[in-house]
């Protein structure tokens, strides 16, 4: 059973999800690995401006592999989200829905997804050829420099991830 | 002696870069096929039919199986009745690499300095392996790796007092750290003996082994089969979301070692376990 979720992830939206449900995302999200974060998170501390509004919008922790000529994207899985944990926190204390990775986060996350009510996403690592097929659109939209890591803005349809921790605080990867 | 050209080298790195690319080695690609038909968790079973379908996707449509195409590891065997003509040999290799990596369209995740890190555009330099063997062939192994699971592996300097029972508990210790992150079901390469860093070089080496084939070692047999046991009832399961599949296989590779020492060596790989072997 596949819950439909529309980007953007309002508050109202979030607050329905719980760890263990699946979901199919459709709308615009962003990409952003190890690099870019690094980058959102010092223009933060520098309170200098940030390439797009992290409000209610989610994070794909995805660096693609690139796009055959004629199509969208090349292969699109998910990265380990702990090493973004350092920024995490920084980044959904600005607003940031969600963000859809594989693997599990840390104490200060954990606390920081509950407190700013927000949730955390598992997409299959590995799965990069099938989630391909989800993504419609991608456009680089800031640190191009970046390669794979820029940010890419993409829409997606039906993209299939697992809740892992919701906005309470339940985490699937407990007791695992 | 033998005449091998460094174009016959560069262009048969290119094409295999490409194909453990796209297209998963037939061990794994048989292993995983029956984890889903295994599995008895639900959630297990729909992650292994993403799994599988994505298999399928890659190979008909070219696309990567996973979006990190890896760190390009080259293990080459040269017969020392061989003459490499034309060139240097590990220019031709890295030029394989990048040939593969651009005309492949994969993913270029190799930065140049550790701390500096920029990128180096087309994926080299690869880590290469490097042997001199009998004959007039020259035998060589691509195993481009991923670093989810690379970076979830761990070497142990234990005692020689420490035995199979530390061995065990160091190896399901590095499983269940894994967790997730390694994007299980996993394969287990372990190296045990040697000293520091040839034990690390062995589980590399039995990354790449089928896991079909088991250790001529009954010894080793027994360990090998007995961790595929322990590990699956970790209950991580597919994509550590829990179910009975967390690993496809377990390799060991052993090497005789020092009266003080027991090292080991163990590397994760995830399912997308890429090794491709020619010979010419
Ligand atoms: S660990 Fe393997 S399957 Fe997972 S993201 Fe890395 S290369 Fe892909």
């Amino acid at each position: 059973m596949y819950k439909d979720i529309i980007t953007p992830l309002t508050k109202e939206k979030v607050a329905q999800l719980k760890a263990g449900d699946n979901l199919f995302i459709t709308g615009t999200i962003y990409t952003a690995r190890d690099a870019a974060h690094k980058r959102i998170y010092e223009a933060i501390l520098k309170e200098e401006k940030i390439p797009f509004s992290l409000e209610d919008n989610i994070l794909y922790y995805m660096g693609p592999s690139p796009a055959r000529p004629g199509s969208v994207i090349g292969s699109a899985g998910p990265t380990t989200a702990s090493r973004m944990d350092k920024y995490t926190p920084t980044l959904l204390n600005k607003g940031l829905g969600g963000m859809i990775g594989k693997g599990k986060r840390g104490k200060e996350v954990i606390r920081s997804i509950i407190q700013n009510k927000a949730v955390y996403l598992v997409a299959i690592g590995g799965a990069g050829a099938l989630l391909s097929k989800c993504i419609k659109k991608s456009k680089v939209i800031a640190y191009g420099d970046l390669g794979t890591e820029a940010i890419h803005e993409l829409y997606v349809e039906k993209l299939p991830v697992i809740v892992a921790i919701d906005s309470k605080g339940n985490n699937l990867y407990e007791n695992r | 002696m033998r005449y091998i050209s460094v174009e016959e080298i560069t262009t048969n790195i290119k094409e295999m870069c490409i194909e453990a690319n796209y297209k998963l080695a037939s061990d794994v690609d048989k292993h995983i096929r029956e984890a889903y038909t295994k599995e008895t968790s639900s959630l297990g079973k729909s992650v292994l039919k993403q799994l599988n379908e994505n298999i399928d996707i890659a190979a008909s449509e070219s696309i990567p199986i996973c979006q990190d195409t890896g760190m390009t590891i080259v293990f080459i065997k040269i017969g020392q009745e061989v003459h490499i003509k034309g060139g240097l040999l590990e220019e031709a290799i890295n030029k394989g690499i990048g040939l593969g990596y651009w005309e492949g369209y994969l993913r270029k995740s190799v930065v140049s300095d550790p701390i500096l890190r920029e990128n180096t555009k087309d994926n080299t330099p690869g880590v290469i392996y490097y042997e001199i063997v009998a004959g007039d062939k020259i035998e060589i192994t691509v195993a481009p790796k991923g670093f989810g699971s690379e970076n979830m592996s761990r070497i142990y300097m234990l005692k020689p007092a420490d035995g199979i029972e530390e061995i065990k508990h160091a190896v399901l210790e590095t499983v269940k750290l894994a967790g997730p992150n390694a994007c299980p079901p996993i394969v287990v390469g372990i190296g045990i003996g040697g000293s520091f860093e040839k034990c690390a070089l062995l589980a590399k080496r039995a990354l790449i082994r089928s896991i079909d084939i088991r250790s001529d070692k009954p010894h080793i047999r027994k360990l090998e089969e007995e961790l595929l046991d322990e590990i699956n009832k970790t209950g991580i399961g597919p994509a550590g979301l829990g179910g009975k599949i967390t690993a496809l296989g377990v390799n060991i590779e052993t090497y005789p070692t020092h009266i003080a020492g027991l090292p080991l060596a163990i590397n994760i790989s995830c399912h997308v376990n890429r090794h491709v072997t020619r010979v010419i």
